[in-house]
């Protein structure tokens, strides 16, 4: 049988009038922003340069791409129609008159439709992934450079044999399947989750211990949804059965964040060694407050700046880390929709079939380079202060 | 200086002892063991018969023999076969001696590839050959590239051109190898056919421009960016300098301040990320060689770890490690070197 087809422009029309949702929420969000730029502080200076406005357009398109993906997306991203079997771009399936924008790939999926859903899965794991990455290195990274000594040497022997291994070696070890048959990853995924609630308790406890009306409400809430989460991503036991992670999953956010943990916590290191030589921070020793009161209140909060711009790289890092695993196929479901594992499956059709690595390809780039923009306009923002 | 690099070198040997030790562990867990002896015997093997392969093979014994052995530092019993009484190697495609020996890295024994049916070392080091000339001619194309668009950047901070190249270098950080492979191979493939879009020939025939060009390209482009915005950063800082404003002052014209006063100082920094460039670069080889079918030490790596390869893949892990650590060690010497300000105690 024969597929009919549309035309160039129709496909453009197309691919723009799905993205509606979109739009409205970019308008409405980038207008407002735009309006109010002077009360909102650092977010409302990126609006000043043109670096800027790219950046935040950018990441702000492709989150709300995965907030909306099931309106945009008009099929199934796994839902296969054989006779859409590689149909080039711009193929109209039969049976619902929808058209198959981007084409079908060789097991005729749509790929417009894989695409879009496999934003989600980069836009959910990638910025959890950096923020427990942050966590981490945070909390080992302040004290190794505020104390020195020991403590220093021994962390930065670890975070330096974590980082001479090649990335993608610690992948495949991290990340076959015979794994999920040993604790480790549990293993690995329990202490790193740890981090945020030690975090959180500490930066709540010794900001607030001679007030008890204060502390003791703040701890228990880090404790309840700290433990909650934990509970249900370490060991799948979330009583209320909201926070799930598929095994495989948990997989990937572990070596994830064991491969970029170490570079968070030289960085953070490295500041905290700057910042501790400054006359407020041997004010607050004087004024005989705890060390880790003065690091988490008085150095951390000034090395934000930098701090920030690292995290907006991070992720787009992280977001090509993800994409090596799925070029491999490490960890994620061989069907699964994300750009990596698209790009791998179309990369050895290239001779016959070009339309279904694209997409995938196009979306992996503009999106890591709208969060490189946007720390390249934090910076700037920062560097003017 | 000399303690200091002696100082170094202890930490590297440290570093790979426990790196190697870990990659031991790792690729000796329970599923991947099984797995090995699948794929070494028959899908269909029944589980006893894995058993027994595995104790047949030595696999069995304690971890810290097997690692001991592994480096050379315990003794390698032979195998004796039970039927006969004689020693049989435990692989045909690697001899072994008949009675108990040292043989390690330390002895400069790699062990056996069970993927390649041959020893590690034959297998290794051409393969790291192979890479090197990758390798080479990246190097060749990114850094000289990379440096003049980092120089015309930083030399007018804020210009027309400094903001387009820029954005040009931040567009490269954005792709990485897999992306920018698939986007050179769509372009310079299948639609202009000007370039090949596999490598492979390139490991019998030899390279040519036609098989090399896209592998070459396709690695530099990911590191031309942020080589490009460190020499920028550096050029900027360098061109704010007093005696760069009093060469200018006192008449000398800006081509000759960029290239006689500039370019020097401001090149320091970008040698130190050029040397942090090659883990970097270890990933990306990993990506490009299996991309373009080329056969080195990433394309190795890969098929190591796929098949539980595990005397090739500590072989592969050993050398990598030490190539990451010797560049971060030539790395600090050099800038040292190059930098007299900075003084290595």
């Amino acid at each position: 049988m024969q597929l009919e087809f549309i035309g160039p422009f129709q496909i453009v029309l197309g691919v723009l009038a799905r993205f509606w949702p979109v739009w409205l929420a970019l308008a409405i969000v980038l207008g407002a922003s735009f309006v109010y730029r002077k009360k909102l502080g650092l977010y409302g200076q990126l609006f000043d340069s043109g670096v800027g406005i790219a950046g935040v357009a950018i990441c702000f398109f492709w989150l709300f791409t995965a907030m909306f993906s099931s309106t945009i997306a008009p099929f199934d991203p796994l839902g296969q129609i054989p006779i859409m079997k590689d149909a080039l771009p711009g193929a109209i399936e039969p049976a619902s008159k929808q058209v198959y924008l981007f084409g079908g790939d060789k097991l005729s999926r749509d790929v417009f439709s894989r695409m879009v859903f496999g934003s989600q899965i980069v836009l959910i794991i990638a910025p959890a992934a950096t923020a427990f990455a942050l966590m981490v290195g945070t909390t080992l990274g302040l004290p190794a450079g505020y104390y020195g000594g020991r403590i220093d040497t021994v962390l930065s022997f670890l975070a330096n044999l974590v980082l001479a291994f090649p990335v993608i070696l610690l992948f495949y070890l991290l990340v076959t399947p015979g794994i999920m048959d040993t604790p480790i990853p549990y293993g690995l995924a329990g202490l790193f989750f740890l981090f945020p609630i030690i975090f959180f308790a500490t930066l709540f406890y010794t900001r607030f211990k001679n007030r008890p009306e204060r502390l003791y409400p703040l701890l228990a809430l880090t404790l309840i949804v700290g433990g909650w989460i934990y509970v249900g991503l370490v060991f799948d036991a979330d009583p209320l059965g909201i926070v799930h992670i598929e095994p495989n999953q948990l997989n990937i956010f572990v070596a994830v964040v064991f491969a970029s943990s170490p570079g968070v916590f030289r960085i953070v290191r490295g500041l905290v060694m700057d910042i501790k030589t400054r006359d407020y921070v041997a004010a607050a020793q004087t004024r005989g407050e705890s060390p880790w009161y003065i690091m988490l209140w008085e150095i951390l909060p000034n090395a934000r700046g930098p701090l920030i711009v690292d995290a907006c790289l991070r992720i787009g890092y992280t977001t090509i880390l993800l994409g090596t695993l799925g070029y491999f196929g490490l960890g994620l479901a061989p069907e699964s929709p994300d750009w990596g594992t698209a790009i791998k499956d179309a990369s050895r059709l290239l001779r016959s079939f070009i339309h279904p690595a694209l997409p995938p390809t196009i979306a992996l780039m503009s999106f890591v380079l709208g969060l490189n923009l946007l720390a390249d306009a934090l910076r700037e923002q920062s560097m003017k202060d | 200086m000399l303690a200091f690099i002696l100082r170094r070198m202890g930490t590297i040997a440290l570093t790979m002892l426990c790196l190697t030790m870990i990659v031991f562990f790792m690729i000796n867990l329970e599923p991947n063991l099984k797995k090995l002896a699948i794929s070494q015997l028959d899908m269909r093997s029944p589980a006893e018969q894995i058993e027994s392969w595995l104790v047949k093979n030595g696999y069995r014994q304690n971890f810290f023999v097997r690692y001991g052995q592994w480096l050379g530092l315990v003794q390698k019993q032979p195998n004796i076969d039970p039927a006969t009484g004689k020693a049989t190697p435990r692989f045909s495609f690697c001899d072994e001696p008949a009675e108990p020996y040292y043989g390690g890295i330390l002895q400069g024994d790699f062990g056996c590839s069970t993927k390649f049916k041959t020893k590690v070392s034959a297998k290794l080091f051409p393969a790291l050959g192979a890479t090197g000339l990758l390798m080479f001619w990246v190097m060749v194309t990114m850094v000289p590239i990379a440096l003049l668009i980092g120089i015309l950047a930083g030399m007018r901070e804020g210009s027309r051109t400094d903001r387009a190249l820029s954005v040009a270098s931040i567009t490269t950080t954005a792709t990485p190898e897999y992306v920018s492979g698939v986007i050179f191979t769509v372009i310079f493939a299948t639609w202009l056919g000007w370039l090949n879009g596999s490598a492979a020939s390139a490991t019998g025939q030899g390279i040519t421009f036609y098989n090399f060009t896209l592998p070459v390209m396709t690695m530099a482009i990911y590191g031309i960016g942020y080589i490009a915005r460190m020499t920028r950063a550096s050029m900027v800082e360098v061109m704010t300098q007093q005696y760069i404003r009093t060469a200018r002052l006192k008449g000398l014209s800006f081509g000759n301040v960029v290239v006689k006063h500039a370019l020097r100082n401001a090149l320091i920094a970008p040698f130190t990320v050029i040397m942090l460039q090659f883990p970097w670069l270890l990933t990306g080889v990993v990506i490009v060689e299996t991309m373009f079918r080329y056969q080195g030490f990433g394309f190795t790596l890969v098929e190591a770890a796929g098949n539980n390869d595990i005397d090739l893949l500590l072989g592969c892990s050993l050398v990598s490690v030490f190539v990451v650590l010797s560049t971060q060690l030539i790395s600090d010497i050099g800038y040292a070197y190059l930098n007299p300000r900075i003084r290595v105690q």
